[in-house]
């Protein structure tokens, strides 16, 4: 007997696909024997296979043809042969949102779904479901209730998981199949337990106290899913995520128990459920890193790569629970499957000794080439890691990164390389040199237009400190020849920062900026005219403003500023004092080592934080006059977390006055509040000037109130200040589940946590690239020398740690970080205070001194340019409560 | 990526697809409406997956955020995509039962050609194995029961011969108009 497709193969000429040359047209052509009778089943059942098949291949089906063979197919439901019903099936869903008035098909489909043929119950409830809205749902609600409980499995199976979908669409009337659910899930077939868990717990998610009941009872009762297992374990880690409360509860033990489960499935589950916790201690992990080490020797590659992947993760928290695995992962260097061995190697770079790095590093640069960039990225990730961990290795490193960033690879693959070399930079001041070589070799060919400006970014503040900074200046001049507009005039500002630092390089850069100056694009030429000018004149305080640390101010801020300038034209010239300075960017190492897909992530310059406060603050009346936003503290607490209302405050502080923006959330779903105020008394000289009430405050929706204070300005010391607040506000109980609130209501209040004013809220972080340049910039003539005690910090790291946060300023050139063994330290902090005309530079200059012990003096330097003064009085008990910090004018 | 446990859900595949060995798409169905919502960046997605996947039979891959775990059969390629949360074992358990239930009604013959003269039998298949994205089954026995399914080409002769005892003649006229 001949193939039935073999003629048509023989016509087209092409090779095995029997629909590669399928026409739309013809195929809905073919569709009008569906009218002819008898039905021939196997015909028609082949022209639906085609229909499907055209669809799946993301051919366009208009409506009208849609619904015309859509309503061709409704007569083919005459036919009794299965398989073409259950296509029928298929193809209902297939058009559901092509086709118009499928519900014509619903009789067809109840009928079939309460009829004898059990093959046909379950398929024909996923089809109506799909067919099927609010108003139709509430007409087969009797039947889907009925089917919920059926006794077949698959007919159960069927209708919860529609019912699951459903959910979305009508809540209310699914929910109230909640009785037949509870019904199945005590059914013996596996699936349908399954199924039947996952409709409850989407239908009682929001109620903590149901959900927590129904796990009770399912974890006594012993399911026999494994998928019910899983399911049950992900509730469990979800609830015990959300209490924060200990481990001891008796859903961890569940959860614990899971691992001795006989199902592979389950036990990974239950293992990674553990591993994802926060703060969970070495010996509760140490159960499921036993179980994920057994499954690093599993012949499946998916367990090995589940095992290795959730270890990954143990060893950036816990790097000492996984050294008990390194012997397994050992062996899955070699494994086929690059992703688990990148994984195993990535992992025990963690976990390993100094002296495996450099077997791994070699064993790692064989395969290199062969892992996808998501898995590159990993690896340099994890070295990264290891050069903050084991510093002397940098040279390895370095090596190693070289080597990979002459490979081909994305976007993504070299910066991250890129970003991993300039930490070691940063880190290292050893290796600064061969560092900036290879990156001077990497920018020679370089695609990426922000990695090369990021790199001469980096030149220009590193290379003029070098030993030899004659040699980066032919690189740099290099770009200025052969690159893009953006390239050049980074690279011109580059060439700037040696004229600026280097005297007997000076001459030479002025020839090259000369020649800039003749470039087509006009960035180039501006850069290049406006340093030429700078530099000529020799002037080391013009310099460090103007070259080494550029603006502080913010962006947007600027841009906003300017714009408003120009629509009031005056014949003041624009002060640049009046732009909202810029927050410092928070330079927070990245710990996350995994594969991330970061290539969908937007890099758009967002506006800060700041900004957007900035933003709703001036739409507020009230507040216009206050000039501009000066600093946004982080929000403060004012409730614990588990309380009627939380109540959060930012504060916000201007030139002289500070606005109070109080979040608040109520929690209660039986209140409405509404005319919502803070009202706060201060405990020193501090102005009550306006409360900006919240007009109302439904259930979970949070809404924002503010509170207006003036800042003393005749009392300079004043700058602490504690505040009691009270929240005050209008209740009206309402039904909880409409929302509909009695007609009246009456006064209340609630008693928030005290808020303090400390001098961090005064002094905004400034980032000074060069602080060496900054702080001769401001000169010995305003210095202050003071000796503090530290009484209560034990470490150097605490102590420099409190500094900085108590002072709320910006730590530059890296000196936050205490190197390793050193018994003194020197930290550079750099702020501007709030007030006098815009606000004056504070650099600082910490020291201390040799031999740092608990309660020795602590020298603080600072020099501020103008009008404001810092004094500290000493006091020698802890730093934070009783050191007070006051402003006074000379 | 993925610091945070998953969010407790039905809702495990986030697609599957079974590509030639040029790497077309033969069937494939997303479950994520917001997970590649066009047609252009399913088939770009597809691609990729096909070109870091078709050279060595590794089992699973984690490409673009997800976990693809994967089987190849003569000039066949399954694959089911999950999140990067999700539990590799399960995705792996329903990638069982769709190549296992397949290389049922495909009588072992697991190849595009015969892949292809059933295309209904394996739209069944994968129609009674994932249903929006949730695991409606995972035994491929229970999937061949529901599906009921005959092998399309090649009758048995018994099944002639059958039929001609009992007078159903329809399917006989049905094979001699093809011919």
């Amino acid at each position: 007997m001949i193939k039935k497709f073999d003629k048509k193969d023989e016509e087209s000429g092409s090779g095995s696909n029997p629909f590669q040359h399928l026409e739309k047209s013809a195929v809905l052509q073919e569709a009008r024997i569906f009218n002819e009778t008898p039905i021939n089943p196997r015909r028609c059942l082949h022209i639906l296979t085609k229909i499907i098949y055209l669809l799946n291949q993301g051919e366009h089906f208009g409506t009208t043809e849609a619904t015309e063979a859509f309503f061709a197919m409704t007569r083919l439901f005459q036919s009794n042969d299965q398989t073409l019903r259950r296509m029928c099936y298929l193809t209902i869903k297939e058009m559901a949102n092509i086709s118009e008035d499928v519900i014509i098909v619903t009789s067809s489909l109840t009928k079939d779904m309460t009829g004898k043929e059990d093959v046909y119950r379950g398929p024909a409830i996923r089809a109506l479901c799909r067919i099927t809205d609010t108003t139709m749902l509430q007409a087969i609600e009797r039947y889907m209730k009925q089917a919920i409980v059926d006794k077949v499995p698959s007919v159960s199976s069927s209708a919860l998981v529609s019912s699951l979908h459903m959910v979305k669409m009508s809540y209310d009337v699914v929910k109230r199949w909640v009785n037949e659910a509870q019904e199945a899930a005590s059914s013996d077939n596996i699936m349908v337990q399954y199924h039947a868990l996952g409709l409850l717990y989407h239908l009682r998610k929001n109620d903590r106290l149901a959900v927590t009941k129904m796990l009770n009872k399912f974890t006594k009762s012993g399911l026999k899913s494994p998928f019910a297992y899983c399911m049950l374990i992900r509730i469990a880690s979800k609830l015990l995520d959300e209490t924060e409360g200990g481990h001891d509860s008796p859903l961890f033990d569940f959860i614990e128990s899971c691992l001795r489960n006989k199902n592979e499935m389950v036990v990974y589950e239950a293992a990674s459920a553990i591993v994802h916790m926060p703060n969970c201690t070495a010996r509760e992990l140490a159960p499921a890193v036993s179980v994920l080490q057994l499954f690093c020797s599993s012949p499946k590659a998916a367990l090995r790569y589940a095992a290795v992947r959730t270890l990954n993760k143990v060893a950036m928290k816990h790097p000492s629970a996984v050294t008990a695995c390194n012997l397994d992962l050992e062996n899955l260097i070699t494994d086929s499957n690059r992703s688990i061995a990148t994984l195993a190697i990535t992992t025990l770079l963690k976990t390993g000794s100094e002296s495996s790095v450099d077997r791994l590093m070699k064993q790692i640069s064989s395969f290199v080439s062969e892992i996808s960039d998501e898995f590159k990225v990993v690896v340099v990730q994890a070295i990264s890691a290891l050069c903050q961990k084991y510093p002397r290795k940098h040279s390895v490193m370095m090596n190693f990164l070289s080597n990979m960033l002459r490979d081909d690879g994305g976007f993504e693959y070299k910066r991250a390389i890129v970003d991993c070399i300039i930490s070691i930079i940063e880190e290292n001041p050893e290796s600064k040199e061969t560092g900036l070589a290879h990156l001077c070799e990497f920018i020679e060919d370089c695609e990426h237009t922000v990695l090369a400006t990021k790199i001469l970014h980096l030149m220009g503040k590193e290379g003029p400190r070098t030993p030899q900074p004659s040699k980066y200046i032919r690189f740099i001049f290099n770009r200025v020849v052969l690159e893009s507009e953006a390239v050049r005039a980074a690279a011109v500002s580059a060439l700037a920062k040696f004229g600026a630092q280097n005297d007997d390089l000076l001459p030479s850069v002025l020839v090259l900026l000369q020649r800039c100056m003749m470039d087509s694009d006009d960035e180039v030429r501006d850069r290049a005219t406006f340093y030429m000018n700078v530099l000529q004149q020799k002037q080391k305080a013009l310099n460090a403003a103007y070259i080494f640390n550029g603006l502080s101010v913010s962006i947007p801020g600027l841009e906003k500023s300017l714009h408003q300038y120009t629509l009031e034209p005056s014949e003041k010239p624009f002060d640049m004092k009046t732009v909202p300075l810029a927050t410092a960017p928070i330079t927070e190492q990245k710990t996350e080592i995994a594969p991330v897909a970061t290539s969908k992530l937007p890099e758009k310059l967002a506006p800060s934080r700041q900004d957007i406060y900035q933003e709703q603050l001036a739409a507020i009346p009230e507040f216009q006059g206050l000039g501009p936003l000066f600093k946004s503290s982080e929000p403060v607490q004012l409730t614990e977390a588990e309380t009627e209302y939380v109540v959060r405050c930012i504060k916000h502080t201007f030139a002289g006055h500070m606005v109070f923006q109080f979040d608040c959330t109520n929690t209660l779903n039986d209140q409405l509040l509404q005319k919502v105020v803070v009202q706060m008394e201060p405990s020193e000289a501090y102005e009550v000037v306006h409360c900006v009430p919240a007009p109302s405050l439904p259930y979970s929706q949070p809404g924002s109130c503010y509170t207006l204070i003036r800042l003393p300005d005749d009392d300079p010391t004043a700058v602490s200040c504690t505040f009691s607040c009270t929240m005050k506000y209008l209740v009206r109980d309402c039904d909880p589940n409409t929302g509909e609130p009695d007609d009246d209501g009456y006064d209340d209040e609630y008693v928030l946590e005290d808020l303090e004013v400390t001098v961090a809220d005064h002094i905004q972080k400034v980032l000074k690239p060069n602080f060496g340049a900054a702080w001769e910039e401001v000169g010995d003539e305003f210095e202050k020398e003071e000796t503090f005690a530290l009484a209560s910090v034990r470490t150097l790291d605490e102590a420099v740690g409190n500094i900085i946060n108590f002072l709320g300023m910006q730590p530059c050139e890296r000196s936050d970080k205490v190197p390793e063994n050193k018994n003194s330290h020197v930290l550079f902090l750099a702020g501007e205070c709030r007030g006098s005309s815009g606000g004056p530079f504070v650099p600082l200059w910490g020291e201390t001194p040799t031999g740092f012990k608990s309660g020795t003096p602590h020298h603080l330097t600072l020099r501020t340019e103008e009008a404001s003064r810092m004094r500290g009085e000493t006091s020698s008990s802890n730093l934070k409560k009783s050191r007070r910090f006051s402003f006074q004018a000379p | 990526m993925d610091s945070t446990s998953p969010e407790p859900s039905l809702y495990t595949v986030k697609a599957v697809f079974i590509l030639d060995n040029d790497g077309n798409r033969l069937l494939s169905k997303y479950y994520d409406p917001e997970l590649y919502p066009s047609m252009k960046e399913q088939k770009t997605f597809e691609r990729n997956v096909f070109n870091k996947t078709h050279k060595a039979d590794n089992e699973i891959a984690f490409l673009e955020g997800m976990t693809i775990v994967y089987k190849s059969s003569i000039d066949l390629f399954f694959y089911v995509v999950g999140s990067a949360q999700e539990n590799e074992l399960m995705l792996m358990s329903v990638l069982n039962c769709l190549f296992d239930s397949t290389s049922h009604i495909l009588r072992k013959n697991v190849e595009q050609r015969c892949l292809l003269e059933n295309m209904e039998g394996v739209f069944l298949v994968v129609d009674e194995i994932i249903d929006g994205g949730v695991i409606l089954e995972s035994d491929p026995q229970q999937v061949l029961q529901k599906v009921n399914y005959r092998l399309m080409s090649e009758p048995a002769y018994g099944f002639v011969l059958f039929d001609y005892i009992t007078g159903n003649l329809e399917a006989q006229t049905d094979r001699s108009q093809l011919l």
